[in-house]
């Protein structure tokens, strides 16, 4: 930051503050050092809240509510929607986890701000077009959506809090969510190196 | 004594500000650890960079950690506190599935959003393509809920599991992260090692 600042005071272009930002992205932090800062946050998430986090508890709310507008019948009449409506003015997305993941975006962005690692672009392995790295993205997260829902919870919801309150099935989820990732990597080899 | 909210401390205006404070934090320390990049990410089914196992694992042990002594020293009801329901068939299936998914889009969930919020692309179109995935299963409940709903064994733990007490477990878990903290970085130093995401580009 300090050196956009200092780039913006000499009348630097914004291109060439971009190209400044970029060059001078900071290393990550140790996935250590991460990893207890997220420890820190989930404990202190269980010790205010008595709940833990999560993510795609969020995106089906977001489904709820979509589905709630376009057909509410359709919606109250379906047992996985109905566990989302919620009563009140919000609906379903004044749901705690649709909050959570808000500050989740929020909490990035600054992240990578301060960080100089915001970036308009597609991560994607060297030997694939970005049109195939989004098509890939949009299937991955399709399984997931679906993965995620018959599970009960993803990565953060089962892997961390359930981890972390030593919930039988979250092990599990966690167990098998390696081994079909270790499973089909093989094949998507080309997609990543 | 915690927690503050399940015992009536603040009400459900303050929970929700509690919720965006928490997932900030949350969204800052993903992005730190390089969480909104896909590539980073994806070494870990590659062997070439094991942050995700590292940073989910110091994670869980740190909270577990706190979670214990809280409870021992009488400053939290462990009874209060949300543990994931368990059910089996269906978590086993659905964390094959979502690994399928996590190989193939290199993010998950929450990560998603990191790399979303970050500019990258490919975040935008994993939300959308959670947001189409969640809306598949909702719509195909009805066919398969009597599998989703299959043995199912409440907030079902491994102490009661296994037969053993709180502490032994808690220290088990230890123990076996720090195995598995030493064989990642084993295995980081004998991997064959293509082109690390670095993020310097230019």
């Amino acid at each position: 930051m300090s050196t956009i600042a200092a780039g913006n005071a000499l009348g630097a272009t914004t291109a060439e503050i971009r190209v400044r930002a970029r060059r001078e992205a900071a290393p990550y932090t140790s996935p250590y050092l991460a990893g207890v800062g997220i420890g820190i946050v989930l404990l202190l998430s269980f010790v205010l809240m008595g709940r833990g986090l999560g993510a795609s508890g969020a995106f089906s709310s977001v489904v709820t509510a979509t589905v709630q507008a376009a057909a509410p019948g359709h919606a109250a009449g379906n047992a996985f929607y109905a566990r989302y409506l919620v009563d009140g003015a919000a609906g379903p997305l004044g749901d705690w986890l649709v909050f959570e993941v808000l500050g989740v975006l929020i909490g990035g962005l600054t992240s990578g701000l301060l960080a100089g690692r915001l970036r308009w672009t597609t991560e994607r392995g060297p030997a694939i077009t970005d049109r195939r790295r989004l098509v890939n993205a949009f299937a991955g997260g399709a399984a997931m959506g679906i993965g995620a829902k018959l599970a009960r919870g993803c990565t953060s919801g089962l892997g961390l809090t359930g981890g972390a309150t030593l919930s039988v099935g979250s092990w599990l989820f966690v167990v098998a969510a390696f081994a079909g990732a270790y499973a089909v990597a093989p094949l998507l080899r080309k997609a990543w190196q | 004594m915690a927690p503050f909210y399940e015992l009536g401390r603040f009400g459900d205006g303050m929970s929700l500000v509690v919720a965006v404070l928490l997932g900030i934090a949350f969204g800052w320390f993903l992005e730190r650890g390089g969480m909104g990049n896909a590539r980073k990410l994806a070494g870990q089914f590659y062997f070439t960079d094991l942050s995700v196992l590292k940073l989910m694992f110091s994670a869980i042990l740190t909270a577990m950690l706190g979670l214990f002594w809280l409870t021992w020293a009488g400053l939290l009801d462990l009874s209060r506190i949300y543990v994931p329901e368990t059910f089996l068939a269906p978590q086993i299936v659905g964390g094959l599935v979502f690994g399928v998914g996590f190989a193939t889009g290199g993010l998950c969930p929450g990560t998603s959003c990191v790399a979303a919020a970050t500019g990258r692309k490919d975040g935008w179109a994993l939300i959308a393509g959670m947001l189409v995935g969640v809306f598949v299963f909702g719509e195909a409940f009805p066919a398969i809920s009597v599998f989703a709903d299959s043995t199912a064994r409440g907030a079902w733990t491994l102490p009661q599991a296994l037969g053993l007490s709180y502490g032994v477990v808690v220290g088990i878990i230890v123990a076996a992260a720090l195995g598995v903290f030493a064989g990642a970085e084993w295995l980081e130093r004998h991997a064959e090692r293509p082109a690390q995401p670095t993020d310097v580009t230019v």
